[in-house]
């Protein structure tokens, strides 16, 4: 039996170089890149730049774009729901406001939209799992705001804009930047535990890109405080949410208008109509497609699904030709590979080290150039590869306690001690073993500053949507994103509400894109959305019948 | 299509990888007490799902933080019952499995707007914390290693702010609730502690309130529209010679 205890004897060896050197490392860093070599060091080692990754959509509106091979395979694939099996003529549920997803943004959108005047027995959230099974449940380093005298929210939109590498939406992430202290302000009404110094000043750290100190934290489980707190509030409206019934296909009014989604549920395959005069997309991201064949940091539910019904019906995408991938992923032990070590450990002062413990790359570039820079260490030989072939590179987070005193590790990062615990590695005395993991997708449907997408009466926010970030988000800007737009779409949904009329409903869209794929002559062997990734074992799965 | 088709690994398995899980050996696990082999060193999630089970229920966040997979467990010839998370516990040989999706365990509701934190608040909305019996059988079932006890002696006590304080690793997943004899909802209690914290009682802070003054007064408005308004070679300029607060300092910055 393999009860994994620690670090094997060779990794052990490499350790001890990281120990001889970590005095001369910490007095020694590596400074940041130029623009050109980050530029440079893109081109050659990350994925948005490889060959093979991605390839040209053939069908639907973005017919042309570059895309992510994952999501276009999905998107060329036959509609999941086929329009003859739907009686629209009985609405189960009939509302002002239908949201979709029951994360982050979802939540927020319903708190804001219900805080406008729809009255909560008109707001409906349709989950996909839990109310508050999401990305946004474990985001952990924390979330941007400037609010400190040296920083500004001029220097934040340009850290946004710069890291996004000037492909963002100008007025998207002018928003992002001017409505943050504004969140930060309602999360303290609501009852958000952050990190604080004693004199009520928020601890505030540095992240990969920021030019300044201004990632607010709640130890290592910022998400989980905020999505708490949100759900909490949710729970106490009474907001009605519909769990285990993720939205399959939008549903499209006679006048083009959307005019809400079938719903499907997990546990009695039934099929729900959902009248609503007004959608908020708020699906999340795609990392359990496994773009690019990385392993995902990302939820169960997070399968990209608002992409795809939302395309279906006619929206738009953006930046889908890119991946985030995270730099510290865990790599060692086994179990781990995948799960997210968060950024705040760099933003402590662990530096990033080779297997002859030496400094590679600045600890706290933008992520895409971070992640790059480890990909490349490992591609050259100077990583440590563990017993089941994963490549990886040390993190040496003793040097956290160094900096800022012993036990800080223990204070500042529970989580991910209480996770390291468990397989006999003391991170507070030991480094820990990361390479990339698939963690965000960039972009989505395209939104404006008021969340509209390009359809009537369908509004995004969150990881679904698209333009906010362009090309690269920075860390703490999605648990900003969430919560921005969330409430943003709450707001505008609800103004939208009051004027909104539904004609009769139609699902003729999918009938229209399943011919325009035969059309187009691509070769059709799925459906999608596909609502929860398959991982069940082959030898399982090679023998099982459809016989009940 | 055929079913292999589907299959999304959760990780690319190199060969060599393949070799090894070979070498590892299987162990034997009760899945609700149907015995099944799998490889060792899987955690219970990935267990299950060798054996061929998918997840609807169960299985949210994979990665510790979200307490949809809480596993109780007993192993053959053991007394104790193990409590722990299917995504972070690894599977051993002769495990009995199950898994608690659900707890039923009401929730106060409340306006906490309207909540004067007291001594008495947490055990007005939750009095049945009186009848706790100390018996420490919540300590004992939590997967987070969280002194439950603790801070439900805390909340007796009325002190909100340790009681936010010891639990606030609590992901939710129920098992205190569904364990303890008193019918105590610890976790819905230490929701509303923390929650009574974060709002009435931790210090806010003076530069969020300046900040939020001079953005309602549009002190950024036209510096931001410069910047938009820029061409791509001066903003990438401007962007380049910023200076880097933690690079200047050493990084870690407060």
């Amino acid at each position: 039996m393999t009860v994994i205890e620690g670090y094997p004897d060779y990794m052990l060896k490499s350790i001890k170089l990281v120990e001889e050197k970590r005095e001369k490392n910490m007095s020694s860093p590596v400074k940041p890149m130029s623009m050109n070599s980050r530029e440079d060091m893109l081109k050659k080692y990350h994925p948005d730049y490889m060959q093979g990754t991605r390839r040209k959509l053939k069908v639907g509106k973005d017919k042309g774009m570059l895309l992510y091979n994952g999501i276009v395979d999905l998107l060329e694939s036959r509609t999941v729901i086929d329009p003859k099996d739907i009686d629209l003529s009985k609405i189960d549920y009939d509302v002002d406001l239908l949201i979709i997803g029951g994360g982050g943004a979802g939540t927020v959108a319903a708190l804001f939209a219900y805080e406008s005047g729809v009255p909560k027995e008109n707001i409906l959230i349709v989950t996909k799992l839990r109310h508050g099974d999401a990305n946004s449940m474990m985001a952990q380093g924390g979330i941007q705001a400037a609010d400190r005298p040296e920083d500004s929210p001029t220097l934040h939109y340009l850290d946004i804009y710069g890291g996004g590498h000037f492909t963002n939406k100008p007025e998207l992430a002018r928003a992002l930047a001017l409505d943050a202290p504004g969140i930060i302000n309602w999360h303290e009404q609501l009852g958000v535990m952050y990190d604080r110094q004693e004199d009520g000043e928020f601890q505030e750290l540095s992240g990969g890109g920021t030019c300044r100190n201004r990632m607010h934290s709640c130890k290592d489980y910022s998400g989980m405080e905020m999505m708490r707190n949100i759900r909490d509030q949710a729970r106490n409206l009474e907001i009605p949410v519909l769990e285990f019934s993720p939205i399959a296909e939008l549903i499209l009014d006679d006048k083009g208008q959307i005019a809400g989604g079938v719903a499907f549920n997990l546990e009695t395959f039934e099929y729900y109509v959902i009248r609503a005069k007004a959608t908020i997309l708020a699906t999340g991201g795609s990392g359990r497609l496994h773009l690019a064949s990385y392993p995902t940091t990302n939820h169960y539910g997070a399968t990209g699904d608002g992409l795809i019904m939302a395309y279906h019906a006619g929206a738009n995408l953006l930046d889908l030709d890119t991946i985030q991938i995270h730099p510290t992923g865990d790599a060692y032990p086994e179990p781990l590979v995948g799960i997210l070590s968060t950024e705040k450990i760099r933003g402590l002062g662990a530096i990033p080290l080779n297997k002859n413990g030496d400094p590679f790359v600045f600890p706290l570039e933008p992520r895409d150039v971070e992640s790059a820079s480890f990909i490349k260490e490992c591609k050259e030989g100077r990583g440590i590869v563990t017993p089941t072939g994963m490549p990886g590179v040390w993190l040496d987070t003793p040097m956290i306690e160094i900096i800022h005193g012993e036990g800080t590790i223990e204070t500042k990062l529970a989580g991910e001690v209480r996770k390291f615990k468990r397989f006999g590695i003391d991170m507070a005395k030991q480094p820990i073993l990361v390479y990339p993991t698939l963690h965000y997708q960039n972009g989505g449907v395209e939104i404006n500053e008021k969340t509209e997408t390009i359809l009537p009466g369908l509004f995004a926010a969150g990881e679904v949507s698209g333009g906010v970030h362009g090309k690269n988000r920075l860390m703490g800007n999605s648990l900003l994103d969430f919560n921005v737009f969330g409430r943003r779409a709450g707001i505008y949904a609800a103004k939208y509400v009051k004027k909104a009329k539904i004609g009769k409903l139609t699902l003729n869209h999918l009938e229209k894109y399943n011919s325009m794929l035969e059309q187009a002559n691509v070769k059709i062997d799925k459906s999608a959305p596909i609502i929860l990734p398959e991982y069940r074992g082959e030898m399982a799965i090679s023998r099982s019948l459809d016989i009940f | 299509m055929t079913k292999e088709d589907q299959v999304l690994v959760e990780k690319p398995k190199s060969k060599k990888a393949k070799d090894i899980e070979e070498k590892a050996g299987t162990v034997e696990v009760f899945i609700m007490g149907k015995s099944y082999k799998v490889p060792a060193g899987l955690t219970i999630m990935k267990a299950l799902e060798y054996a061929g089970y998918r997840y609807i229920r169960g299985c949210g966040c994979r990665a510790g933080f979200c307490g949809a997979c809480s596993t109780i467990y007993r192993k053959e010839d053991e007394q104790k019952l193990g409590f722990d998370l299917a995504c972070q516990k690894v599977v051993e040989d002769k495990m009995y499995l199950v898994q608690l999706p659900f707890v039923p365990a009401s929730k106060a509701e409340y306006d906490i707007e309207k909540i004067v934190p007291k001594d008495s608040t947490l055990i007005e909305f939750y009095p049945e914390i009186a009848r706790c019996v100390s018996c420490n059988t919540c300590t004992k079932s939590c997967p987070q290693d969280i002194e439950v006890m603790k801070y439900i002696q805390r909340a007796i006590r009325g002190d909100i702010e340790k009681c936010a304080e010891i639990s606030f690793d609590c992901i939710q997943c129920g098992l205190c609730a569904m364990r303890c004899p008193a019918d105590i909802k610890h976790y819905h209690l230490s929701q509303l502690a923390r929650r009574l914290r974060g709002k009435y009682l931790d210090t806010k802070s003076k530069n969020l309130s300046d900040r939020l003054k001079e953005i309602e007064n549009r002190k950024y408005d036209t510096e931001i529209e410069k910047l938009i308004k820029m061409d791509k070679a001066e903003i990438m300029e401007k962007y380049k010679n910023r200076k880097i607060e933690a690079e200047e300092k050493g990084q870690g910055g407060a």
